[in-house]
């Protein structure tokens, strides 16, 4: 044991070293872990958000990104990193306040908070509106292809009341879903009439052998490409990202079911262990900005809780009915769920991919 | 007597990057949430999880079919290589090692672009009329087309090591065995073959530890989970339990590690020193 210390003693030892030379040039240093395809980033003629916040206050943005909310909350976990700005969803931004993960934030420093729509401030992850700011939101639906779908589908998939479309035995190796077992049992659950924040074992299993009925392509980022290249015939996905691949083919559609779906909600936060936290708090103010706002809603498609940047935004974009539906009460946000219900959904996933041939 | 400064380096590198991480994970593998020493991780993978205990077996036969279809594959590449002359070699060489300067996953997705409906295979199938409009392959999807992934992914690894053996048995000794009598396919197997076994062992270990251990592979084009992937899954799915992970992965390493002792076993009992 004494020897496996020492080992790993010289192992935090090798890091310090590294990150002191990280820490040589004068400039201030603020590290920023978002979600990939996240930010505006210079390109279609939109402003490179991070270049210009490095420019007005003279630091310099380490940016890097994660791939899902449980990846970055086992990062964070790890305490091998520190993160001076995370994106976290709701759920997880519940989940982070909870293990006190998260540093309250000064929004004395964050004059631009009265911009975000009232409808998207404390919210029930973070009720008291002490550790998070509101980035983005979306939903949930089924992206479709007209091109690939029978007529008879078509017709059902445009008035659809749930999500079971998706397991029809029509389209084989046709259909994804999502790649992470948070999402794809919110699916389930709401084809089979059940809350996605159910912790009921009984309706968590029912899901499960939801999702073993069908062989699905469990799919994440290979999104992007299998959708507009018209191999997929059906999924489901973040609506802001079928805008993007909407741009690509016109043949694909997105509708959300009558039965609800998820709404969600991606959170500035800074870490406890944030190295600057006034610097974070500074870009924060910043990312809300209205034109900074309007830039990323545009880029992104993802839609903007921010008053200020709605304003300046096109009309054809604010009005978008995808982008910007009107909300509905039977759509959900998820909630941070107990221990032993993602113990449960964990193993149940497991058996879910090894069963999938 | 050699100086040992020179490892050196090489010791601090394997302390870091190799001891330290093995050192966390059986740590973290005999340990629960909480940090006390635990055998409910090994108990689970061996009595109570029937979904492991089924992915494992299901990893082991993957990856021996694969194992085996690479050796049958790289074993006629690697003798018709050695027998080319310098310049091919070379040449034939470079087209060998020239995938692999690609990222693995990449080449997957290439693949998939290959195997997926109305893909490249599909349009070649219907335009050749095997398959009729509409029709797609029945390979996408498959333990099949996974087992093609690794073969494709890991031959390189059987082939060179192959290779290499067979380029040093001098053309003597071919010329000595068919004096003797022997007919091509008897030198093969009493003369190449015995004298190629180090490389084939070593390509067999080289290309059955990755596809144990391979993920992504199974996922992209099967569809379904392997153990690196139920691994993966572990460490960072929602609630993830970094000591089953590292639980999954000793055990994992446990089997590897026999099956190379096996091998090299079976190297030692065969072994044939070249005059």
């Amino acid at each position: 044991m004494k020897k496996l210390i020492s080992l790993a003693l010289a192992f935090a030892m090798m890091i310090s070293v590294v990150s002191l030379f990280s820490a040589c040039s004068q400039k201030e240093t603020l590290v920023v872990c978002n979600w990939g395809e996240y930010i505006s980033d210079g390109e279609d003629g939109y402003m490179d958000v991070v270049a210009e916040f490095e420019k007005k206050y003279n630091c310099k943005v380490e940016y890097v990104v994660a791939e899902t909310n449980e990846t970055l909350y086992s990062l964070m976990k790890s305490g091998s990193v520190a993160y001076d700005v995370v994106f976290p969803s709701d759920y997880m931004v519940e989940k982070m306040i909870r293990e006190d993960m998260l540093s309250e934030i000064d929004f004395e420093n964050i004059p631009n908070y009265q911009n975000i729509l009232p409808a998207f401030k404390g919210q029930a992850y973070d009720p008291d509106e002490k550790y998070s700011v509101p980035y983005f939101w979306g939903t949930v639906g089924i992206v479709y292809n007209e091109k690939l779908l029978s007529e008879k589908d078509l017709k059902a998939v445009e008035n659809a009341e749930d999500f079971e479309i998706l397991w029809s035995k029509d389209y084989p190796n046709r259909i994804m879903m999502f790649n992470n077992p948070r999402d794809a049992f919110g699916v389930a659950l709401k084809t089979l009439g059940y809350s996605q924040n159910t912790t009921d074992e009984k309706e968590i299993r029912a899901a499960a052998d939801k999702l073993k009925s069908q062989k699905f392509l469990y799919y994440m980022d290979e999104f992007f490409t299998a959708m507009p290249n018209d191999s997929l015939a059906l999924g489901v996905y973040y609506a802001g990202d079928y805008l993007t691949v909407a741009a690509e083919n016109e043949n694909l559609k997105f509708v959300i079911p009558k039965c609800g779906t998820n709404i969600f909600n991606d959170a500035m936060c800074v870490p406890k262990n944030a190295k600057n936290k006034s610097l974070a708090e500074k870009f924060i103010n910043f990312m809300l900005e209205p034109e900074v706002g309007r830039d990323n809603a545009e880029y992104l498609g993802y839609s903007s809780p921010n008053a200020a940047a709605l304003e300046l935004m096109e009309e054809d974009v604010k009005n978008d009915p995808i982008a910007y539906p009107e909300r509905q009460d039977s759509w959900e946000a998820f909630r941070d769920l107990p221990d032993e219900t993602n113990a449960l959904m964990r193993d149940l996933w497991a058996e879910i991919l090894t069963e999938n041939k | 007597m050699k100086s040992k400064k020179p490892l050196i380096p090489y010791l601090i590198w394997m302390a870091i990057f190799v001891v330290i991480p093995l050192g966390m994970i059986i740590v973290n593998a005999f340990t629960d949430k909480s940090g006390a020493f635990t055998l409910e991780n090994l108990d689970r993978i061996f009595f109570k999880d029937p979904t492991l205990r089924y992915n494992f077996l299901n990893s082991l036969r993957v990856a021996l079919i694969s194992t085996a279809l690479c050796l049958v594959l790289a074993y006629p590449i690697a003798l018709i290589m050695a027998r080319q002359k310098p310049s091919t070699q070379r040449l034939l060489h470079f087209l060998i090692m020239l995938p692999m300067w690609m990222n693995f996953v990449l080449r997957i997705c290439s693949w998939l672009l290959v195997l997926q409906p109305d893909g490249i295979l599909d349009v070649f199938l219907r335009n050749v009329g095997i398959l009729s409009p509409g029709e797609s392959n029945p390979v996408y999807m498959t333990e099949t087309a996974v087992i093609l992934g690794i073969v494709y992914n890991y031959l390189p690894f059987m082939i060179l090591p192959i290779y290499t053996t067979v380029a040093k048995i001098p053309q003597s000794l071919y010329e000595a065995g068919a004096d003797l009598g022997c007919s091509r396919w008897k030198v093969l197997c009493k003369i190449v073959f015995p004298l190629s076994v180090p490389g084939v062992i070593s390509g067999l270990t080289m290309v059955f530890v990755p596809a144990m251990s391979s993920f992504v592979i199974s996922m992209k084009l099967g569809g379904f989970a392997l153990m690196g992937d139920i691994i993966d899954n572990y460490y960072k799915g929602t609630g993830g339990d970094p000591h089953l992970g590292a639980a999954v992965s000793i055990v994992l390493m446990f089997f590897i590690i026999l099956s190379i002792a096996l091998m090299n076993r079976f190297d030692k009992d065969d072994d044939v020193v070249l005059a």
